[in-house]
């Protein structure tokens, strides 16, 4: 048992830090989050061709570096600490995890190799729902000879309004609950899908609505066996819930951070406010839940590896997920929360970077499932 | 990053789980599951037997380097050590004070003729340690030490005066180690000592103190001229803070694996109450309950990266700071939820006079766990203080 980083992982953790401590400056974020595509296209190509970031977890066969889900997680971590703008989560932990999990050898050949050079891909599946799994699956399929139509609506799809390629959840006609699930995968200029940009309180992060009328796609798009594509959806879904929360985990160290160096800054009465039991103790129980949502994300990232190669905690996917989503939701906010109360009337301004936080954090609580969601899910193995 | 123990492990872990399921039976069997915090005052003499039982089969003192008669467990193997042992009910130990805190300061600061003296007593499981460190005035405060140690020439032996408190098996002890002024006029963590002092002397008094469950593990100890042998400090006079604190926190980990495995216990417990009693139906105290199971899996990837992380010196790393903070709260709100789900039959003892259910017990004793060892506040300065290098309390 080495429930740690290894050298290599430390490194790669260190690089990316270092990388998006200069590229996602508090400048930068605020320049993306004021464009209409929501990140700097520049400093998205430098991701991609000189971090090689896209394809840390896709496998060599495809053109991927073949690493693990634990060095996703290092990286997503500091991405989330530096409030990085950029379409990875959907491209990488949505929708390369589709592709990589549903996909057939020809999508994957076809289309992973395009994701690592830069293009973009997101998973839309959700027509509005707060539940975050096949129910939320609104819009339908039906037949047309070889031909599939879709018609439905979408929303929630991260970068849905920039990607290159889309990953679609769609049920047959009459369908509901787990049956009748497909997954297909199209570009995104394909007629018959049209997308608007939701705009969203938390700037640093862009989500789309989308709307599906009589698309027809071929059944290559197919991901799979057409109308079993629910177990699959789901452990996409939990891989991808698990690369929030090590984002999650990553913001709540920078947000302690920045309010620590705040406190020990700023005078009162004569003193650093950093000196009151008042300011120390929220501060410790912010560190405590800092290291607490680190231990569950770590954990979670271990057995995403063991999802993804079949390895013996496989089983353990979805629970882990769970736990780690449900403490990271709860605890980002209220660290944020209390970051911006530590900060006193500068916190509640535009000009610190506390608010970046602050939306961030209440709006990755809630995507992808908040704490209640979780937790009841995590209730139903236990007591049902 | 892995999760896995290695084949050798996994073998010893056959190899301990073996040897207690052979051993725990007969006059043990009424042990399982006694014993642990809330209940340490039954089955004493009992749970010496066990102790030298343990003993015999090689299982006291698993950590200890072999030179000193322990088995030289790497961190893994302790750990699963731990985690065999409460999994299989074995009961709670009364020679922990003597082979986690006693023995191990005496290897790191003891003389050769102390080593020779105290550790083969408590290898074999047949002596016993209380810990004399708290006082009335000194809590939270622990350098706030007044009893007082002064060396008599003409008896060539200390002189102990001064009442202990919070002193859990007292009364069980063969010895008690206490930290004492040795400089009466010195303050704070200066002019202390750090005495090896024998019980079983007229001048060593020991009061149960009655808890708030009406019953007595905790006690009081008071020492009027009590004597030490001149041989009996343990360093020299002076070195009683450095002594005191230099095991403290050392390793802690690693027995707090077993003691989740008597979390989990509890919680499984608490489960099928509300199974039973549709308690589980309830939104609520769904969430509650998955909270705790979160609570408590967590708590286990937070040691289990504490121990991965350690660096062999004993330093403290962050996960390692928070770790009494959090559990004693998870405990403490394990206690308030079986409460909520009894609902009204919580109220309702076993027996007259005070006879408390496991559960009752656990939601009074646990009120404790904030307290003991360092409270929550407590903790929470040293986490702002060691962990996030904010400025110190200030003193007087």
């Amino acid at each position: 048992m080495e429930f740690a980083f290894t050298q290599e992982q430390e490194m790669i953790r260190d690089t990316a830090a270092s990388f998006l401590k200069d590229a996602s400056t508090s400048a930068a974020i605020r320049s993306a989050m004021a464009s209409d595509l929501g990140y700097s296209p520049d400093l998205w190509q430098r991701i991609c061709i000189d971090m090689y970031w896209q394809a840390l977890h896709i496998p060599e066969e495809y053109g991927g570096m073949g690493l693990g889900y634990v060095e996703l997680v290092a990286v997503l971590e500091q991405m989330g600490r530096y409030l990085l703008c950029s379409p990875y989560l959907a491209t990488v932990a949505m929708a390369t995890n589709a592709l990589l999990i549903a996909g057939t050898d020809d999508q994957k050949t076809e289309i992973l190799p395009q994701l690592i050079e830069g293009k973009t891909a997101t998973l839309a599946f959700n027509g509005g729902s707060n539940l975050w799994n096949a129910e939320a699956i609104t819009a339908t399929y039906r037949r047309d000879g070889n031909d599939l139509i879709l018609n439905g609506q979408y929303r929630y799809v991260l970068d849905g309004h920039s990607a290159d390629y889309l990953i679609i959840a769609a049920r047959e006609e009459a369908s509901s609950g787990e049956n009748g699930v497909s997954l297909f995968v199209c570009p995104a200029d394909t007629d018959g899908i049209q997308r608007s940009l939701l705009p969203t309180m938390d700037q640093s992060r862009r989500q789309a609505a989308i709307e599906l009328t009589d698309l027809r796609l071929p059944a290559e798009s197919v991901m799979g066996e057409l109308g079993t594509a629910a177990k699959a959806l789901s452990k996409i879904l939990d891989l991808a819930t698990i690369a929030l929360a090590a984002e999650q985990a990553g913001g709540m160290q920078q947000i302690l951070d920045i309010t620590v160096d705040y406190t020990k800054n700023r005078s009162q009465f004569g003193r650093s406010i950093a000196g009151f039991q008042a300011i120390k103790h929220k501060a410790a129980d912010m560190m405590l839940r800092n290291e607490v949502a680190r231990s569950a994300v770590y954990y979670a990232a271990c057995i995403a590896d063991d999802a993804l190669s079949a390895g013996p905690l496989a089983d353990e996917l979805a629970e882990a997920a769970s736990i780690a989503k449900c403490y990271c939701s709860e605890a980002y906010f209220k660290n944020a929360g209390e970051a911006l109360q530590m900060h006193g009337g500068v916190g509640f301004t535009w000009e610190y970077d506390v608010h970046l936080y602050f939306k961030r954090a209440k709006a990755s609580e809630h995507f992808l499932g908040n704490s209640s969601y979780h937790r009841e899910r995590v209730a139903g193995g236990l007591l049902d | 990053m892995k999760l896995q123990f290695s084949p050798e492990d996994e073998q010893f872990r056959a190899e301990i789980a073996a040897w207690l399921a052979d051993n725990l039976v007969g006059e043990f069997a009424q042990l399982k599951f006694r014993g642990g915090p809330g209940d340490e005052h039954m089955f004493p003499e009992e749970r010496k037997k066990w102790e030298r039982k343990l003993a015999e089969g090689g299982w006291s003192c698993v950590g200890w380097p072999k030179e000193y008669g322990g088995r030289g467990l790497s961190i893994e193997q302790q750990v699963i050590f731990f985690e065999e042992y409460a999994r299989a009910g074995a009961p709670g130990r009364m020679g922990h004070i003597g082979e986690g805190l006693a023995g191990p300061t005496l290897i790191a600061f003891g003389s050769e003729e102390q080593k020779q003296k105290y550790l083969p007593g408590i290898l074999a499981g047949t002596e016993f340690w209380c810990q004399g460190y708290s006082e009335p005035s000194a809590g939270s405060d622990l350098a706030n030490v007044k009893t007082k140690a002064r060396f008599d020439e003409a008896k060539g032996k200390w002189i102990i005066n001064g009442q202990k408190v919070w002193t859990s098996l007292a009364h069980e002890s063969e010895y008690c180690f206490v930290i004492a002024r040795t400089d009466p006029e010195s303050k704070a963590h200066k002019g202390l000592g750090f005495f090896l002092i024998k019980m079983d002397q007229p001048n060593v008094t020991v009061r149960p103190i009655e808890q708030i469950t009406g019953t007595s593990e905790f006690n009081e100890v008071f020492f009027d001229d009590a004597e030490c042998d001149a041989d009996d400090i343990v360093g020299e006079p002076g070195d009683g803070w450095k002594v005191a604190m230099g095991l403290l926190g050392y390793e802690r980990g690693v027995s707090t694996l077993g003691q989740q495995m008597a979390f989990q216990n509890e919680l499984n417990e608490v489960v099928a109450l509300a199974k039973k009693n549709g308690a589980a139906k309830d939104p609520v105290i769904r969430q509650r309950i998955a909270d705790a199971h979160i609570g408590l899996k967590i708590m286990r990837y937070n040691s289990m990266r504490m121990l991965s992380g350690n660096s062999g010196d004993g330093s403290l790393q962050k996960e390692a700071l928070i770790y009494k903070l959090y559990w004693a709260t998870w405990h403490r709100n394990l206690g308030e939820l079986a409460m909520d789900i009894l609902g009204a039959e919580a109220d309702i003892l076993l027996d007259a006079p005070y006879e408390l259910s496991r559960l009752q017990s656990l939601f009074l004793f646990t009120r404790s766990d904030t307290i003991y060892g360092g409270t929550n506040q407590i903790q929470r300065n040293i986490i702002a203080e060691r962990g996030l290098g904010m400025p110190k309390e200030l003193r007087p």
